[in-house]
């Protein structure tokens, strides 16, 4: 009786869990109505999880012994998982959000390969279906744990460049067979099966070694400059991993927040390579950044031209129009206080100030719009690529702030380089270009950038910030100067 | 048990399409603005994980299962809470220039830009 009541109650609240992640989700995709979006899916979450504990009614006979244990394990895996992610996720910098929501959706992707492998290992998964779907799942959250935890590695900088080397890909390759061709053979020597010559727990084990190694290789060799999309991607993935795990354990409401994650993952996947005229197959595999390295550029001539922080500040004092381009470096300085101080001040001149915002800028989609409303900035002075893209050509000023790739000009004109075709802003029909960067030298993805030599471009070289502190400086002075 | 959630593989199916769907054309008009917090967003709830980690640590009968069992509650907690966490602190800077700059968190957001 306790039983079926319990699976009543958590079958009910389960729904209700699955509705209001749906509706929260829907709430986070606007604006005005995102901040409520979290805390209805938050509700959601916490109903979920108290009313779980409810499964103690209803468990294998061959637990109960073990009943007193895993509830004691089960709250302090709560606590300590819990209180830990959440102390960590409030104290981070904005700067470090790509990293760390690499890494909850890595422990996301584990969790869906544990769950996958107690069902294996408690040879509870029963039918060829079951064991194909809790397989796949296994498959799909290792790779995204391991994948994840080297993104993570990457954006930490605590891996340094993409480890290439020749064969890579074939390796991986055939590291991607062999993990199905053991999950095929656990398949097929499943009770009643074929003899499955070692023992069973040991081709798991084999199974999700494989799929973990697979995660990591097929994460290394890829630049940094496309992690937004590795990220996003193994979020998909995750989705999934826990959509399929939901099917094995017949818990709907796993099965639609999995999926409606792994569809949502996707589309995300997919606008951000769209916004770099790539396929998401050319990101995970054509080892970008590796051709500029080899490859001649030979239509650049000229010398980059260097000015000075003051000079420039005080040439945008006196334009009438501004067009600021932030990127990586802006968020790597933590200069977005400073930079939203200086463009008050041009506001303050009437000068006309607006950010433009290309969809890959930046180490996450939408990273560079974070770090600006973090500032203070409102976003109605904040625009996207194709919104703003035409006006380049009637502004006097463009700032580039630590963005490289997407304003390179040779996207629109080289056809040997290899971001050919991408979208780029086209900072360089300003009248004139200001780039703030941190020294001479390519960008994160290693690629020339003909913008630099352009005649109407000159370089500010220093840390964004302390650029922006001196520009701050010069227009106050010169306020002070009139005054 | 009579009252049990098992399905057929054809309904799962149907579940599976239809949260696809729903996913899809959720996120298909999302302003360019917020997709690192409705990224993160998405993080959050697929932190349900737990709930599936909690029930197999429960049903865990021997010393490899409940440690395995622990480590999946324990990183599908993480997933959950640290998930909320950024995103929320996120989505609270989100405001437009005709609010009170002095309180993010409480800021209102008086108009809404349409993007693709």
């Amino acid at each position: 009786m306790l039983a079926i009541v319990s699976h009543i109650a958590i079958g009910a609240t389960d729904l209700v869990a699955a509705f209001l992640f749906l509706f929260g989700l829907k709430r986070m995709s606007s604006p005005a109505t995102a901040a409520s979006g979290i805390r209805v899916a938050g509700i959601g979450m916490v109903a979920a999880v108290l009313v779980s504990f409810l499964y103690v009614f209803t468990i294998d006979a061959a637990a109960r012994p073990h009943l007193v244990v895993n509830l004691e394990l089960a709250v302090a895996a709560l606590a300590v998982g819990g209180v830990g992610a959440w102390f960590v996720g409030r104290k981070v910098a904005m700067t470090a959000m790509p990293q760390m929501v690499a890494i909850y959706n890595g422990m996301g992707g584990g969790a869906a390969g544990g769950i996958a492998a107690v069902e294996l290992f408690g040879t509870r998964a029963h039918g060829t279906t079951q064991l194909v779907v809790t397989l796949l799942g296994a498959l799909i959250g290792a790779v995204s744990m391991s994948g994840s935890v080297i993104a993570w590695a990457k954006l930490q900088g605590v891996l340094g460049k993409p480890l290439r080397f020749s064969g890579q890909r074939i390796l991986n390759g055939a590291v991607f067979l062999a993990a199905l061709a053991v999950g095929a053979w656990i398949v097929f020597t499943a009770p009643g099966g074929i003899a499955p010559v070692l023992p069973v727990a040991t081709w798991i084990a084999i199974f999700f070694g494989i799929a973990l190694v697979f995660g990591i290789l097929m994460t290394l060799p890829i630049g940094g400059a496309d992690m937004p999309v590795v990220i996003s991607i193994y979020n998909a993935f995750t989705g999934l991993a826990v959509g399929f795990e939901g099917y094995v354990l017949g818990n709907p409401a796993l099965m639609i927040a999995g999926m409606v994650v792994g569809a949502a993952g996707l589309l995300l996947t997919l606008l951000m390579a769209r916004a770099m005229n790539r396929s998401v197959a050319n990101v995970l595999f054509s080892n970008f950044g590796d051709v500029p390295a080899k490859a001649k550029h030979g239509a650049i001539t000229g010398t980059e031209r260097e000015t000075q922080a003051s000079d420039a500040g005080i040439e945008m004092r006196y334009a009438s129009s501004v067009i600021i381009v932030p990127g990586y470096g802006l968020a790597a300085a933590q200069g977005q206080q400073k930079l939203y101080e200086f463009v008050k001040l041009l506001l303050a001149a009437k000068v006309q100030v607006r950010f433009a915002i290309h969809p890959v800028a930046g180490r996450m989609p939408g990273q560079m719009d974070v770090l600006l409303a973090e500032a203070g900035v409102p976003y109605d002075l904040i625009f996207q690529l194709d919104d703003i893209n035409a006006d380049f050509g009637t502004t006097d000023v463009v700032l580039v702030i630590g963005a490289n790739d997407v304003v390179n000009p040779a996207a629109r004109s080289d056809k040997s380089s290899p971001i050919f075709g991408m979208p780029i802003l086209d900072a360089d029909k300003a009248r004139q270009v200001f780039v703030i960067k941190r020294g001479q030298g390519k960008g994160y993805s290693g690629i020339v950038n003909a913008l630099f030599y352009e005649p109407n471009c000159a370089m500010v070289y220093g840390d964004a910030q302390a650029v922006l502190i001196k520009m701050i400086e010069a227009v106050r002075g010169l306020g002070a100067a009139a005054a | 048990m009579t009252a049990d959630l098992t399905m057929t593989g054809f309904v799962a199916l149907y579940i599976f399409m239809l949260a696809g769907f729903a996913g899809w054309v959720i996120i298909g008009n999302v302003p360019a603005i917020l997709h690192t917090p409705l990224m993160s967003g998405s993080n959050f709830i697929h932190g349900i994980v737990v709930v599936g980690g909690l029930f197999a640590l429960l049903n865990a009968s021997t010393p490899p299962e409940q440690a395995i069992g622990f480590f999946a509650v324990l990183l599908g907690a993480g997933n959950a809470a640290g998930g909320y966490a950024v995103t929320d602190r996120m989505l609270a800077m989100f405001k437009s220039s005709g609010s009170d700059g002095k309180h993010p968190g409480t800021a209102r957001i008086h108009h809404l830009k349409k993007k693709g």
